[in-house]
């Protein structure tokens, strides 16, 4: 079920408790609510533990936002700290390591993003036109297993191929292309590329599931208009396949767009290293590295109260762009 | 729809497949047959997909002789099993409550629910939390933070909406409390959505290994094999990274960490390996209808 349709019968459930209240307001005693909720005692044990546990484990963490406006000292209580006022979002916007680290974050963002969207898209486009059936289901198959497997497998995996006497530079080299084995993993400026790729390998075959579904929806008798018209096979895809999903594209876009600074930390501290730091420091780890690593709690706080911002201005942003273009909401 | 000759489009096109399929495989293979080839002889070169001198030191390494491998395996399966069995009761009675639109608080409970998608507290309070529960180095940081997931108790009430109304009021005219029908009725019926995201919560707990770099990397006892992977890894990584020099000397026990680690990948891939394929038919049937609503 989507998560979008969720949201909406959540709207729904919100205006059926409110009935519900109105209906208590009402003069004859059919059953209040405090009635209704006796009759369903077994209801409301199956569901308090778990009501306690959403506060705790999701809603606490929120509160804790207000660590951010203190210089937080864990021996103390939550409200015995000192107040400070804006003064670790001053430092933040002060530290040149904090723009590094966004910068770090929204070129991978972007370079996943795009990349990730094109070789989703155009995979499944592909496997759309695979006439061998067999083979299709074999290689879509396939190529959604590096989904399945952890960022520690996978980063094991790129850092064995990319190593000097792995397969990537035995071919480099072995076809005249590079003289010399290079060291992928200490190359700086290939650090984002490499994220890069990592991704794709890892994730483009689990990304076209949703343009491959999209495709089998579009109605047959386009394509058969378009045979009798004389028109090919890639003129096909051209004009009627891609066409025919842009909504879906421009849905997942937008839903990415407003992730884009939430591209997490794993693939950097997994794949990154000493040499390329510089370029594998993300606000994620940069959060983890000042915050917990420097016992910098407030300061922490900080970066992540900033990042969730910035992600909802962009959700704002994309939502109305996607209303002017006359693609509907996404929320 | 006549059939249509096979052009050299196909031809590339299968082609480009053939490709894509080696790509992804290769790797997989390629580590397969480092893991079974001699260590000594793996440092000259040139293994691709099939081992040159055949042995299964490596393997016999980890199941054998090293303490710590042995018990990081045991506690990928403790907690992949322990994390899956309580997950599942609490989506599904969470789950239960939610489809039952019937009750007075189920509006309150579902927005509470739907609200965790979109707001989260971040890396730091989450951390003091956990610190502030005194779940640091203890078994509990596995299980608890990840008891519920809002994605996963959408899945199951949508699956329990599907279910026939009549059952259930059958049941409350035989005078059977809101228990016992979710228990004897609803349980059984849901078996199918229950066994799919039995297979995702073990597939992520046995993926897991920030939770214990972050959480539980002091206690030796809940070392899990993602996280020991990921420790050779840093090492023969050129990182530092404090919790490199506290495994030196698990490291500097070992013949060849080098294939020690595409040995530990082997065994941490296989079981995904196994349970994916089963995955297919329901995954993709959950994404589409998240997709093509429109």
């Amino acid at each position: 079920m989507s998560q979008k349709k969720h949201v909406s019968e959540a709207n729904i459930k919100v205006a059926g408790a409110s009935t519900l209240l109105k209906r208590k307001r009402k003069p004859h005693y059919e059953d209040g609510f405090l009635q209704k909720l006796g009759k369903q005692k077994a209801l409301l044990l199956m569901s308090l533990p778990f009501v306690v546990w959403l506060i705790i484990f999701k809603y606490i963490p929120v509160a804790g936002w207000v660590m951010a406006f203190q210089d937080y000292k864990p021996q103390f209580g939550m409200f015995d700290q000192e107040w400070v006022g804006w003064k670790h979002f001053k430092e933040l916007f002060n530290e040149p390591t904090f723009y590094r680290a966004l910068e770090n974050t929204l070129g991978m963002g972007i370079l996943g993003l795009v990349f990730g969207t094109l070789f989703a898209i155009a995979f499944a486009l592909l496997l759309n036109e695979l006439r061998f059936l067999t083979l299709k289901k074999w290689t879509q198959t396939i190529s959604y297993l590096p989904h399945f497997v952890s960022w520690v497998i996978v980063a094991n995996i790129v850092i064995t191929m990319l190593s000097p006497e792995g397969i990537i530079n035995n071919l480099l080299v072995g076809t005249g292309i590079l003289n010399n084995p290079i060291n992928f993993m200490a190359r700086p400026d290939m650090f984002w590329g490499i994220v890069t790729a990592a991704d794709v390998w890892k994730e483009t075959g689990w990304n076209a599931i949703i343009y491959l579904a999209a495709m089998a929806g579009v109605d047959p008798q386009l394509y058969e208009a378009a045979k009798v018209d004389g028109a090919s096979r890639w003129r096909q895809m051209w004009h009627i396949t891609l066409p025919s999903i842009r909504p879906v594209i421009i849905v997942l876009l937008i839903l990415n767009i407003g992730n884009l600074i939430n591209i997490g930390f794993e693939k950097q501290m997994l794949l990154g290293n000493n040499i390329v730091a510089e370029k594998a420091l993300v606000i994620d780890l940069y959060a983890l590295e000042y915050g917990i690593g420097m016992f910098r709690y407030s300061f922490g706080t900080a970066i992540g109260i900033f990042k969730s911002v910035i992600s909802i201005i962009l959700i704002l942003i994309c939502n109305g762009f996607a209303k002017r273009m006359g693609e509907g909401r996404v929320f | 729809m006549k059939k249509r000759k096979w052009t050299g489009f196909d031809l590339i096109l299968v082609l480009l497949m053939a490709f894509i399929v080696v790509i992804t495989l290769y790797p997989f293979l390629n580590i397969l047959a480092i893991s079974l080839n001699n260590a000594v002889d793996t440092a000259r070169g040139g293994i691709h997909i099939w081992p040159r001198d055949f042995t299964f030191a490596n393997y016999q390494e980890i199941f054998g002789s090293n303490d710590l491998l042995l018990q990081a395996f045991f506690m990928s399966i403790l907690r992949t099993v322990v994390g899956t069995i309580t997950g599942i009761i609490a989506s599904t009675m969470l789950a239960y409550v939610l489809s039952r639109r019937d009750f007075v608080l189920n509006g309150f409970v579902g927005f509470l629910l739907v609200l965790t998608m979109f707001i989260s507290g971040g890396l730091i309070p989450e951390y003091m939390l956990i610190r502030e529960l005194g779940l640091i180095n203890e078994f509990g940081v596995y299980i608890w933070p990840m008891l519920i997931s809002a994605f996963n108790v959408i899945i199951i009430r949508s699956f329990m909406d599907n279910l026939p109304a009549a059952l259930e009021e059958s049941a409350k005219m035989d005078g059977a409390n809101d228990f016992i029908i979710f228990s004897r009725i609803i349980i059984p019926l849901c078996l199918p959505v229950i066994a799919t995201i039995a297979l995702f919560l073990a597939v992520m707990q046995w993926n897991s290994w920030f939770d214990t770099y972050l959480y539980a990397r002091n206690n030796q006892a809940l070392t899990t094999l993602q996280f020991e992977l990921m420790k050779i890894l840093d090492n023969a990584n050129i990182s530092s990274g404090d919790i490199t020099s506290q495994n030196a000397d698990v490291i500097a026990g070992q013949t060849n960490p080098q294939s020690i680690k595409m040995a530990i990948t082997i065994i941490a891939t296989v079981p995904i390996l196994l349970v994916y394929p089963f995955l297919q038919k329901y995954f993709v049937t959950g994404l589409t209808l998240g997709a093509v609503k429109s």
